[in-house]
């Protein structure tokens, strides 16, 4: 059996748990305990060490989504979580312009830890003051090449539509390495 | 017995609060990965400090920086003062009218600040307080009250986090933007931002700014920052490695590796088929 592995990362209450609630076949395996920071209390609980979600393709082949908890205080277990990754998705909440230079942060980090492709989620397109995605594509400081996607996480239709564009970018990936052979 | 352990457990930030409220006469000796430095206090105040080595903190260097004596003066001087205390050549170059008293108090004042404020950046280092070691009486020592130091120097380390976080890698380079309104000629440079303009290229690293221009990561993050926010330069990010046929021994190395059924955490060698079939299943989904 081959195991595949996406992370999706970003700020705290970015919506990682839902997005990966929306898409796995499992009920998502979360580790979420009651927040004791005021300061954090704009949900009930939060992940703290990590989300884990299942798509089986076959017999032989397994996708695994990580969710990583978004708290500064457990970024110790991105490095973690990052190895092996296939791509990450950087999920960030249009809505909230204070994350956003977290969110930048974040996608730099995972950016270090490997090479790999990855894309980003604009999170919550359905609310009234969510940002445009290419408003967040200039404040993230993206480059061109770098996909921004509009999502709401608990919509499945733009999850899947997260993930295949993430798939899209990893197949490009791969025939350039096959044309430089 | 000397006080001694390292910044992790106690920082620049508590030892000075210590030495000011227990007013601690001696010499604090910080060592940290090569880099050392010294502060010494007289009855709770601070009185000198340096950073690196000697020849780096001699008098002529200090009036150097702070701009006082052109490099050549700085550089003549220093040679022809061997062997001559700082207390003297003060003493020499205040008689010979190319400095005043309030110049080299000024400046040397500056530079102890300047000393202590960088050691606050430190995050780890071995210390050692000394009681009743003092400089040599050659050397130009000032008193300086800590109360004001520890709080600037708080001010700074914040604003040293912040800045951290908004460029915590040095190692990428900086080139102007396009922008046609970002003309540098109708905007107000200091002679370290100007310093820092001359060497934007897309060749030259941050950090390789930094180190012609002989500033700290402080600084130069200082000067880059508020350069990226006025719009003047943006940030190249390192080009992805450009995919490479994998080399021999990299290739027998993921043999070994699925022999012994282990999933390489560098490289997950997933197949172009592999990933077909996640795109149809998602799609199906």
């Amino acid at each position: 059996m081959q195991a595949v592995k996406m992370v999706i990362t970003g700020p705290f209450s970015a919506g990682k748990t839902q997005f990966i609630g929306s898409i796995s076949e499992i009920d998502v395996v979360s580790t979420e305990r009651k927040i004791s920071s005021s300061a954090e209390k704009v949900k009930d609980a939060t992940t703290v060490a990590m989300d884990f979600g299942r798509i089986t393709v076959g017999d032989d082949l397994v996708l695994y989504l990580f969710g990583t908890p978004g708290q500064r205080r457990f970024d110790f277990m991105w490095d973690i979580l990052s190895q092996g990754m296939l791509g990450f998705v950087v999920m960030v909440d249009s809505t909230k312009p204070e994350t956003f230079r977290e969110a930048k942060r974040v996608l730099e980090t995972f950016e270090s830890y490997a090479a790999t492709p990855y894309v980003v989620a604009a999170n919550k397109q359905d609310m009234e003051d969510a940002w445009e995605p290419e408003d967040l594509r200039i404040i993230l400081r993206l480059r061109p090449e770098v996909k921004i996607l509009p999502c709401v996480a608990t919509d499945k239709e733009t999850v899947k539509n997260v993930l295949l564009e993430l798939l899209y970018s990893i197949l490009e990936e791969i025939d350039k390495v096959e044309k430089a052979r | 017995m000397a006080l001694k352990g390292n910044l992790r457990d106690f920082s620049t930030t508590q030892l000075l609060n210590l030495i000011n409220l227990a007013r601690k006469t001696g010499t604090l000796s910080i060592q940290n990965n090569g880099n050392s430095a010294q502060m010494s206090f007289r009855e709770g105040k601070l009185i000198y400090a340096f950073m690196g080595p000697e020849e780096d903190n001699h008098l002529a260097q200090i009036l150097h920086n702070a701009g006082k004596l052109s490099e050549d003066q700085a550089r003549i001087i220093q040679a022809r003062a061997k062997g001559t205390s700082d207390k003297q050549l003060g003493h020499m170059l205040i008689q010979r009218g190319h400095i005043t008293q309030s110049d080299i108090i000024q400046s040397v004042r500056q530079n102890v600040l300047d000393t202590v404020y960088k050691l606050f950046t430190w995050a780890e280092g071995l210390f050692r307080f000394e009681a009743n070691a003092l400089p040599s009486p050659g050397h130009i020592t000032i008193p300086i009250d800590l109360e004001s130091v520890i709080m600037e120097g708080s001010r700074r380390l914040k604003e040293w986090e912040i800045l951290q976080e908004e460029l915590p890698n040095l190692d990428i380079c900086l080139r102007f933007t396009d922008r046609p309104d970002a003309r540098l000629q109708n905007i107000n440079l200091t002679v370290e931002e100007w310093r820092v303009v001359s060497f934007v290229n897309p060749r030259n690293s941050i950090r390789q700014i930094a180190r012609a221009n002989n500033l700290s990561d402080f600084e130069i993050r200082r000067i880059v920052y508020g350069m990226l926010q006025a719009g003047l330069v943006e940030i190249i990010r390192p080009p992805r490695p450009t995919p490479q046929a994998p080399a021999r021994q990299s290739s027998t190395r993921q043999e070994i590796l699925q022999e012994q059924g282990i999933d390489d955490p560098q490289s997950p060698a997933v197949k172009r088929s592999v990933v077909v079939r996640l795109i149809d299943r998602i799609r199906g989904l």
